[in-house]
């Protein structure tokens, strides 16, 4: 006898009401949130699919680095859009990646032509700079005409402003308040050659910067480091192709003459500035060196958006989808009625051959059904997993799928009451068997659901991760509930007596059958 | 005769199919039922949805007729577009690849003719490299699970079992692809699910059936009874109504999918889905009975040990009068029960239940 048949049917029924009572816990934690995520095609809103491609003309494959980085630079111009709910995720990697954005509602204006803009990385040597706040003009001065005040400057919609000439930008850039919704997104064009009002990523910082003097595809290499002497905090380091390096240097001279802020220079990247260090000193060698109170998170990003500007990723719109919300109930309403409709033909159909083994198995799936329910109520707020149409068509698909694993069971029970095993015997027999048939199918499911998942992306992805997910379900159910309620089924005496609505009836089981019969006899 | 005694006079092979024994009528329908799939293949070739081919989709909350639709269509500036009305509230317009700024004119101007918010109208747009990009990944996927299932098969089973499923794999996919080739349904990433989770169920069935072979083959050169094409179709005809029922049980939601997604929907993932799943689970039932095993037999009567058995068998079957002496010939005649009862490890002596043995 295997372990299994010493295993006590008590035991495991108490072990699977404590993995159910700790997963209710875990969906219906206080204070969180206790529905479904739904996906974009259940309840409507737009969805952009980004393909990341090297700009043309740079040579190069994209690395894991890049694609990171352009993801920030997405979160950035979908967060600064203003839009609650957004997200940004990354689905497969190196050539194959794909970014995914989801917005809440139909077709917000602009948000696909602000997504694909392709992100500039410059050096601007910084002409004003200020607190992100408007700034009140100095009532006293004498320059200042009285008829014009500082509130009768448009405040600016969208950043960066460009102008030929600064002077043009001034005037905005005293009433600009970099905190005003929708300004920190980035994305806009951005004309090198240009004067630019803009503000620091953060918002805590206004600039009005001069024309590009070293463009992004100039840096050859930047790195976050230690200083060789320990002291002080991390510093990022950089270099120079030959043609960045003698821009650096006139530069260098002669920004490091002049007083704060104009000694300093903004790194604007995608419109904004990231970093506006000044220059101590002239820069010669085509390595420079960016110190300060940097934490060592701080430095690696910084370097990361250097090393980002030498290789410019383009961004190809793969695929924008925008649902209304009335769609998206329809396909919801029309799913879950697909699934009722179908776990009613299974219980029926179960009910009607297996008879009272049929409710084992009705009982199975609805605790089945649960476990589904709450695991993605559970991940969608812990691994962010959404429930799509695919998903819901997935986890219809698993009913059948589960019962399968029933029926398997059911059948060999019924084969070894056939060879003339008693019930209860019967019952441990058929599960030795059944279970190494139901291990090996359901690995193959499970094979399947993975090797969908990592190859995969959109909605595949969704319908792989459920069908994974009812899959393990299927056999944590069949383990530890249905195999113990049968066993428990086995041993009373009514399902003994082989009556014919215990499904197992001894009579009806070698009726037909010379060969049966005989030998029963 | 009740359908639970033919599952009972099957268990004990007083019922039996040749399913084995057959297997050219199975593998003639099979290769009518392909060559009609391949000529829609390459004949009518598959409707791909914009997905594969790139193009805009935008569906209208409207009652408009669809030659009125058209016009509309026509009179926002594209001229060449596919219009179905999709329920009775419904329409949806297919265009050829428009940018983004394009899209936004064209939803404006088709929401005025339409009378609808413009906010109502659902649009999908794709890049035509897309398409080309899942197709690739799926095609890779479907490599990659071939190349695991064909490592765990053979270790769980044997090589020869992993080759027969793979054959049947490969003969449902090939038979879905086909449907969707004849019917012109239009091929969309829902569809591709679909025929992903073909893989996964149609191995599961054949699991199950190769499992039931296995247990009945085990030992099988020990003795001889029985020969391994008999034993197998043993093992089919065994697992017959096991089959039956976990394809019906299989279908049953798969239909309702099927059923509310045409019905009600019309049209979208559930639909697309559901068909690839119907067609593929039917074809995986057929094939795991029809066609896994036989060609697993073919390949195993091609192992010297396996047709040593069948001789073995054939000789003790002619000294006993039940066969005639005629050459080498693998018999598919239909066996007696109890000679496999008597076979392999099901020899226990019957017991009875307690109740029983007071009775008698």
């Amino acid at each position: 006898m295997s372990a299994a048949n010493r295993a006590r049917p008590g035991r495991l029924l108490i072990l699977i009401t404590l993995v159910l009572g700790a997963t209710i816990l875990w969906a219906f934690w206080p204070g969180a949130s206790h529905e479904a995520r739904l996906g974009l095609d259940l309840r409507g809103g737009t969805q952009v699919i980004l393909t990341p491609e090297l700009a043309p003309g740079t040579e190069g494959v994209l690395t894991q680095d890049q694609i990171n980085q352009t993801v920030e630079i997405i979160r950035q111009r979908v967060n600064g859009f203003g839009v609650a709910e957004a997200e940004v995720t990354v689905q497969g990697s190196g050539a194959n990646a794909a970014i995914v954005v989801t917005v809440p509602g139909v077709n917000p204006e602009g948000i696909t032509n602000l997504l694909k803009q392709t992100a500039r990385l410059d050096f601007r040597a910084v002409l004003a700079a200020g607190n992100g706040i408007e700034i009140a003009v100095p009532s006293a001065s004498p320059s200042a005409s009285p008829s014009v005040s500082p509130k009768a400057v448009v405040q600016p919609t969208e950043l960066p402003i460009q102008a030929a000439t600064s002077d043009e930008l001034y005037e905005q850039y005293l009433s600009l308040n970099c905190f005003t919704p929708g300004l920190l997104q980035g994305g806009r064009a951005d004309d090198p050659t240009k004067y630019m009002l803009t503000c620091s990523k953060d918002g805590f910082e206004k600039f009005v910067l001069a024309p590009a003097f070293i463009t992004g595809d100039q840096v050859s290499d930047s790195q976050a480091s230690l200083p060789q002497q320990g002291a002080g905090g991390w510093m990022v380091t950089l270099d120079f192709d030959s043609q960045g390096a003698t821009k650096l240097s006139e530069a260098s001279i002669t920004l490091s003459k002049l007083p704060s802020p104009q000694n300093r220079f903004g790194i604007v990247l995608d419109g904004l500035v990231v970093s506006a260090p000044f220059f101590s000193e002239p820069i010669l060698g085509g390595k420079a060196q960016i110190e300060g109170s940097f934490k060592a998170e701080e430095a690696k990003q910084l370097s990361q958006v250097l090393r980002y500007g030498a290789l410019p990723v383009t961004l190809n719109i793969a695929e924008s989808t925008s649902i209304s919300p009335t769609l998206g109930q329809d396909q919801l309403s029309a799913g879950l009625l697909a699934g009722a409709i179908g776990l009613i033909l299974v219980v029926i159909y179960l009910l009607i051959y297996y008879r009272a083994l049929g409710f084992v198995a009705v009982f199975s799936l609805i605790v089945a059904a649960g476990f589904l329910w709450l695991l993605i109520i559970a991940l969608g707020r812990s691994i962010g997993f959404t429930l799509t149409l695919a998903g819901i068509a997935g986890a219809i698909v698993a009913i059948g799928i589960t019962a399968d694993s029933f029926v398997v069971y059911f059948e060999r029970i019924r084969d070894e009451i056939r060879d003339g095993k008693s019930l209860r015997v019967a019952t441990e027999l058929a599960w030795v068997r059944a279970r190494r048939t139901l291990l090996a199918a359901d690995f193959v499911s499970l094979l399947a659901a993975v090797v969908l998942y990592a190859l995969s992306v959109g909605s595949v992805r969704g319908f792989a991760f459920t069908l994974g997910l009812t899959t393990v379900i299927d056999v944590l159910v069949a383990f530890w509930f249905t195999h113990p309620l049968v066993t428990y089924f086995g041993k009373s005496s009514w399902a003994e007596s082989g009556g014919i609505l215990t499904g197992v009836s001894r009579k009806r089981l070698i009726a037909g059958s010379t060969i049966l019969n005989g030998s029963d006899k | 005769m009740k359908f639970n005694e033919v599952g009972n006079r099957l268990y004990t092979g007083e019922t039996s199919i040749d399913f084995v024994g057959r297997r050219k009528l199975w593998y003639f329908i099979s290769f009518i039922i392909i060559a009609v799939a391949a000529f829609g293949l390459f004949g009518r070739g598959l409707n791909l949805g914009i997905e594969f081919k790139g193009g805009a989709k935008f569906n209208v909350p409207s009652v408009t007729s669809v030659e009125d639709a058209r016009n509309i269509v026509k009179n926002a500036g594209v001229e060449t577009s596919v219009i179905i009305a999709v329920g009775n509230e419904r329409l949806e317009i297919q265009t050829p690849p428009l940018d983004e700024t394009e899209i936004e004119t064209f939803i404006s101007k088709i929401a005025t003719d339409f009378k609808v918010e413009p906010g109502l109208i659902t649009t999908q747009s794709v890049g035509p490299s897309w398409g080309a990009d899942i197709t690739r990944q799926a095609l890779i996927g479907l490599g990659v699970f071939v190349l695991l299932v064909i490592l765990f098969l053979t270790a769980y089973f044997e090589l020869r079992m992993a080759a027969a499923a793979i054959v049947a794999l490969l003969h449902d996919l090939l038979i879905t692809i086909g449907v969707y080739a004849i019917t012109g349904f239009e091929v969309t990433p829902a569809t591709v699910i679909g025929v992903l989770t073909i893989l996964g169920y149609s191995l599961y069935d054949t699991v199950v059936v190769f499992d039931k072979v296995k247990e009945n083959t085990r030992g099988i050169i020990a003795q001889s009874r029985l020969n391994y094409r008999e034993s197998s179709n043993l093992a089919l005809n065994q697992t017959l109504i096991r089959s039956i029922n976990t394809s019906i049980v299989a279908l049953l939601p798969v239909a309702a999918i099927l059923i509310v997604g045409v019905g009600i929907l019309q049209a979208g993932t559930l639909k697309d889905l559901a068909l690839a799943l119907f067609v593929g689970i039917a074809a995986g039932t057929y094939s795991s009975i029809f066609i896994a095993t036989p060609i697993l037999v073919q390949l195993k009567e091609r192992q010297p040990e396996i047709q040593a058995l069948a001789r073995r068998v054939h000789a003790r079957r002619v000294n006993a009068g039940v066969d005639g002496p005629e050459g080498m010939k693998i018999t598919g005649s239909p066996i007696l029960a109890n000679q496999l009862m008597q076979a392999g490890p099901r020899t226990q002596p019957k017991r009875f239940t307690r109740s029983k043995r007071k009775k008698s």
